[in-house]
């Protein structure tokens, strides 16, 4: 009981906050309400029995990518592009066709017959251990491998942020 | 809606999640909220893996999941710092505005 009406909460905190997100116009409150959908997400990992997932989803989203996103928003200035439209033209298409995709694949879903569980691989009790055995044995390769992209991933941007000098090509006016 | 919670409603949040992030994409103008949108369209992406990693009691849907975390960091990080560069060289963060490749 108590299950059923935590994940409600949740995925009402995970979708509400993805709703806001697209359709405020300030990039702050935005990101705001990213934190939000993002702590749903995390919630619903934890229902799910992910806890190592829900300890990484609120370290590196909320604590990483939502800080990277207001740290970008206050050093681009956005208080000037605010007062810009903020959505296309197009929009009243575009909100058609995405309540059209929803509803087809909400349709799909409830329609549709999951396959049986399988057997049980590896216990899930343990989730940390369980993870951290598979990411260390049958998916190393994988796992250095992200590893070397975030070091690409951290010079690149480092690198991308710096100011250089012939930066005068083809300034526009605005 | 019934009482016990199956893998379809969270399967139903995923798919929700999907649409309103690529709803997000379409329609923004902000380069930063764009990238916002595929946040949460990757966050759909994981809420899936960890659905069926539970469903088949197998632990490997959550070291996908934690790839594509990886994955989305990264491509925040890059993201972002293009935006910068962008906003320094062409003083606009409006998506419609940058049409240097348009043909």
């Amino acid at each position: 009981m108590i299950d059923t009406a935590l994940f409600y909460f949740f995925a009402l905190l995970t979708l509400g906050g993805a709703a806001l997100v697209v359709t405020r116009r300030s990039a702050v409150l935005s990101a705001v309400w990213l934190i939000v959908s993002l702590l749903g997400v995390a919630g619903l990992f934890l229902l799910l029995g992910a806890e190592f997932l829900f300890a990484a989803q609120i370290i590196l989203y909320i604590g990483g990518i939502t800080l990277l996103f207001l740290f970008v928003i206050m050093l681009v200035n956005l208080d000037a592009a605010a007062r810009l439209r903020q959505f296309r033209r197009s929009w009243p298409v575009i909100a058609a066709a995405s309540v059209g995709l929803a509803a087809e694949l909400v349709a799909l879903l409830l329609k549709g017959q999951l396959p049986a569980a399988a057997p049980s691989h590896d216990v899930l009790s343990g989730n940390t251990e369980a993870l951290g055995a598979v990411l260390l044995s049958k998916y190393l390769v994988a796992f250095e491998l992200a590893s070397i992209v975030l070091l690409v991933a951290i010079v690149g941007s480092v690198w991308m942020g710096q100011p250089r000098g012939n930066q005068d090509i083809e300034r526009p006016q605005g | 809606m019934g009482a016990a919670i199956t893998p379809v409603h969270y399967l139903v949040v995923s798919a929700l999640l999907l649409v309103i992030g690529t709803f997000g994409v379409l329609v923004r103008r902000n380069i930063v909220v764009i990238l916002m949108s595929i946040e949460l369209i990757l966050n759909a992406v994981n809420i899936n893996f960890v659905v069926f990693s539970r469903l088949y009691r197998h632990t490997d849907g959550q070291a996908f999941a934690l790839m594509v975390m990886t994955v989305a960091v990264a491509e925040a990080a890059v993201g972002l710092g293009v935006l910068i560069a962008l906003f320094r060289n062409r003083g606009t963060v409006l998506a419609d505005e940058l049409e240097l490749l348009k043909w």
